[in-house]
């Protein structure tokens, strides 16, 4: 590979990681959230156990609100890297009618999101889930150990944690106790980008820029990537050169306009950008020390 | 505009920072990262509503709110935890690991250094060197730092004067003589103005020195180990198919180059590197830090743990060494007391047979010490279950390092260097005898078990481990009682009641106990043992089923009312201390395979119910 010296000590780290939970749990999986982390994350595992397929399955929370677009990359991932997938959607939230539009996203987070994924553990019985989380992303994520131990009950508790030095990773784990692990810790968004055009790493096209038809709402821009997009007295729907940061339900994650239509124009555009990659996310826009809530309560 | 691009070359400098929040360490920090343009527009608009709520920057923005992530941290003005922050410049990428400075935060300023290649140490202009700064550079020394920048900060607040800059450098390096650092940098700094940060400051026209930045951007670090042997300890055996056997892992030292002979470490078995795979291709030559899958010319027993290593620069092996040793644990270490030890890609048994002395962080002092509390640090001899293949920590920061566990908890609980292997530990090899516990078993026609009867003083553990031997004896059984009063008066009679006594106590009991078993017979052992992990380490010590937890569960107000050697009156008037119940804990068993009701029925029917159970289990014969 043609990547840094920087890029390279970051490979080798997030390899060993992996190899460390395969060799000290008995039921790891890999949370897949199709985004460009979860690229990186699984073209790591892949590279980790070569010539092995990785020995977990990859698990998807599906909200049913994720881009069109993003479905289609998550078969083709299952498909390329020859790992089982498992798609967990909360078929009781669907049931009560829960949706980003009506229910607000905070209801929406907690219940497709944060208990549906309390209840994929629970079924599988997964005693170690990879999460894509990096800690530059925010900062209660920059206390949080690369091993995180979670309650039987998925609970976070930041007072507890291991401490880990020389990367001496603790994987002890009581009954019903399971391990949150984060091989991308140590990255930041750029060396993503960097390393997946260093790798050539397919990611889903939103990262793109693209002309797109888009709804102007409290600030910022919103896709409209299916019928079920419900437009409020006033709003139209117009077409914009627009690009996505980060991905998640497309309700909830706004876009930029942004003539950044190459991988090299993106990582160009983002050395220049002078917002947060978290700030698409409109689920944190609440006070500070929101995460380091959610986490307690599960999310990843 | 923002941040310069770096170039694909970029290499990479991890550093620590150590001080406290009123040296200004994050204000350093967030002032790096605010200059590095790496403070976006909606983390400033987070910065300064933070500000308002709980900053102490008055009308300014409060970058120390930036890197204390916790909702604790935000609301006490503390750094607890450790953070990583991460930023670049065109030249180098930069991972840092911000520290808390207090002496109670002393495990989490261990953490963060231990994987740094540099470190930078804060000073208040105007405090000078404290107790704390000699602290910090002891700590980073420990951990086998070997650059040092000394951010003299909050310059601004002593007029930029020169003299002042001066006096402390001095004093700094008086200080950390006999450290063994290889450069120490001291640059005069103020985090809150930015001045000698990123731009060279007008304000100290006096220095001629490089500002933080561009030091931190040109520092020549050496991966620790990197020219060292070979090491390569094995992580994960890949088998995804009979024509396949990898071993993949990290180098943790030298280097490697396909062709060459390798020697695992413990069982001195040699090959040849057939193959380094990757999923790009095979590679001619791997170093120290690349994770890669190692295929060799020949079968040879390799499994996860085992380390390969250069043929001619073999690690050590030993099951016994000295070893500098921080404790990180909330309860104090117990010496004898068995605990989990991770070496590389190694779990096993060990304990702390001897705490040579404790060292005052501070002072240096070497101070005798029977046990450890948090943050403590103390010279110790450690012994593990089986040997191990290791490295001095001088020599290597991965081979000589370790990780312990308790037992119980889980916990992380210390954080250790090796130093030495002992002499004593290569030269006593295990006796194989011709016969074995089977066939002693065999001809006494019982199978040997040990019972184990745990309770408070008074609950009738003797009493009724007394009459099970009777009926026992009458059946032929050939047993043996060892007493906790008893074994006090021999044995164990230069043993007190403290915690760290106690485990001693118990694991020599546990040591006997497990000799009779092997000896063929059928052992009661009639001890308190108030802690679960000794409990533990007794049935871990034996085969499996041999060890039969009897938990006689008599209430403290019925031993206490009973107190039949008038143990509790004392104790309960202050005339003897660590008594268990009263001031000392007991830790019920979670799992035993027998609980005794002593309120519900007498010794006589509870005997009868242990020996039913030992012909259920099929011990006695007949």
């Amino acid at each position: 590979m043609s990547a840094s010296r920087h890029l390279q000590r970051l490979e080798a780290e997030s390899i060993d990681i992996m190899r460390e939970v395969v060799a000290s749990f008995a039921r790891p999986a890999m949370l897949y959230s199709i985004g460009k982390d979860s690229a990186v994350m699984l073209h790591l595992a892949r590279k980790a156990f070569h010539p092995a397929v990785p020995p977990f399955p990859l698990m998807h929370v599906d909200t049913t609100w994720k881009f069109r677009d993003m479905y289609a990359m998550r078969e083709r991932a299952a498909r390329e890297s020859g790992m089982e997938l498992i798609v967990h959607i909360n078929q009781e939230g669907l049931a009560r009618g829960i949706d980003p539009f009506t229910s607000g996203s905070a209801l929406h987070t907690q219940v497709m999101k944060t208990e549906a994924l309390r209840h994929a553990l629970d079924t599988h019985r997964f005693d170690a889930v990879f999460g894509g989380a990096r800690r530059d992303e925010e900062k209660s994520r920059a206390k949080e150990r690369i091993f995180s131990l979670r309650t039987a009950t998925h609970g976070w508790n930041p007072k507890a944690q291991r401490p880990e030095p020389w990367a001496l990773y603790n994987t002890r784990l009581r009954a019903g106790e399971s391990m949150r692990v984060f091989p991308l810790s140590n990255w930041t968004e750029l060396d993503i980008w960097q390393y997946i055009r260093a790798e050539a790493i397919p990611v889903v096209g939103l990262y793109l820029a693209a002309e797109r038809p888009v709804v102007w709402r409290d600030g910022q821009w919103l896709m409209v990537d299916d019928e079920r997009f419900v437009l409020a007295p006033g709003e139209e729907v117009e077409t914009r050169k627009v690009r996505f940061r980060t991905l998640g339900c497309y309700p909830l994650t706004a876009a930029v306009e942004s003539d950044a239509d190459t991988l090299d124009a993106v990582i160009e555009e983002m050395m220049l950008a002078r917002t947060s990659e978290r700030a698409g996310r409109l689920i944190d826009a609440d006070e500070a020390g929101s995460m380091e809530k959610k986490k307690r309560e599960g999310y990843f | 505009m923002g941040a310069p691009a770096p170039k694909d070359a970029a290499s990479q400098l991890r550093f620590v920072t150590c001080g406290s929040v009123d040296d200004g360490k994050s204000t350093l920090i967030g002032r790096m990262l605010y200059d590095a343009k790496l403070l976006m527009e909606d983390q400033v608009e987070a910065l300064v509503r933070d500000s308002r709520m709980h900053g102490t920057a008055g009308e300014d923005i409060d970058f120390a709110l930036l890197v204390d992530g916790l909702e604790a941290e935000r609301e006490q003005g503390i750094t607890i935890d450790v953070a990583y922050r991460y930023f670049a410049t065109a030249r180098r990428r930069f991972i840092v690991a911000d520290t808390p400075g207090h002496v109670q935060y002393t495990r989490n300023m261990v953490t963060g250094a231990s994987t740094a290649d540099a470190a930078v140490l804060m000073v208040d202009a105007r405090k000078g060197l404290l107790e704390q700064t000699r602290r910090h550079a002891h700590i980073v020394s420990l951990l086998g730092i070997r650059h040092v920048v000394v951010a003299i900060n909050k310059m601004d607040l002593v007029d930029f004067a020169q003299t002042r800059f001066d006096a402390i450098v001095s004093d700094f390096n008086e200080a950390a003589a006999g450290f063994g650092f290889a450069s120490v940098q001291a640059i005069p700094v103020s985090a809150r103005f930015g001045d000698n940060v990123t731009e060279a400051s007008a304000r100290t026209p006096w220095y001629g020195g490089p500002t933080l930045i561009g030091y931190l951007e040109v520092l020549d670090t050496d991966t620790a180990g990197a020219d060292g042997p070979l090491r390569f300890p094995v992580q994960w055996v890949n088998r995804p198919n009979a024509d396949f056997r990898g071993y993949a892992g990290t180098l943790a030292g030298g280097s490697l180059r396909a062709g060459d002979e390798v020697v695992v470490a413990a069982s001195g078995k040699r090959a040849n590197v057939a193959r380094i795979v990757t999923m790009d291709g095979d590679l001619e030559a791997a170093v120290c830090g690349d994770a890669v899958t190692l295929v060799l010319d020949r079968e040879i027993d390799i499994s996860r743990g085992d380390m390969l290593s250069a043929a001619g620069h073999r690690p050590v092996v030993a099951d016994q060494f000295a070893a500098h040793l921080v404790w990180m644990g909330e309860d104090d270490l117990l010496p004898s007391r068995s605990y989990l030890l991770k070496t590389g890609r190694r779990t096993l048994a060990a304990t702390i047979t001897d705490i040579k002395h404790r060292i005052d962080v501070n002072t240096r002092q070497k101070l005798a010490a029977k046990s450890l509390a948090l943050n403590e640090l103390a010279v110790c001899n450690v012994s593990t279950a089986e040997p191990i293949a290791f490295d001095p920590y001088d020599e290597n920061r991965q081979t000589g390092s370790f990780i312990l566990i308790d037992r119980f908890t889980n916990a992380t609980v210390a954080a250790g260097m090796i130093d030495f292997p002992l002499r004593r530990a290569s030269n006593i090899h295990w006796q194989a005898l011709s016969i074995d516990a089977g066939k002693r078993a065999e001809q006494k026609r019982q199978t040997p078990v040990v019972i184990w009867f745990t309770g408070l003083s008074g609950a009738g553990k003797s009493t009724i481990a007394d009459i099970v031997e009777k009926r026992l004896f009458a059946l032929g059984a050939h047993t043996y009682t060892l007493d906790g009063d008893n074994v006090r008066h021999g044995l164990n009679r230069d043993l007190g009641f403290t915690d760290a006594d106690r485990v001693e106590n118990i694991r020599r009991v546990a040591e006997v106990a497990k000799l009779m078993a092997d000896a063929g017979l059928i052992v009661m052992v009639s001890f308190i043992s108030p802690f679960r992990s000794e409990r533990r380490m007794a049935r871990e010590m034996l085969p499996d089923g041999a060890f039969i937890e009897v938990h006689v569960a008599t209430p403290l107000e019925v031993a206490e009312a009973r107190d039949p050697k008038g143990l509790y009156r004392k104790a309960r008037a202050g005339e003897l201390a660590n008594f268990t119940g009263i001031d000392s804990p007991y830790e019920p068993p979670e799992n035993p395979e027998l609980v005794l009701d002593t309120v519900a029925h007498d010794p006589q029917a509870l005997a009868g119910q242990i020996v039913a159970y030992l012909r259920q289990r099929g011990v006695l014969e007949g």
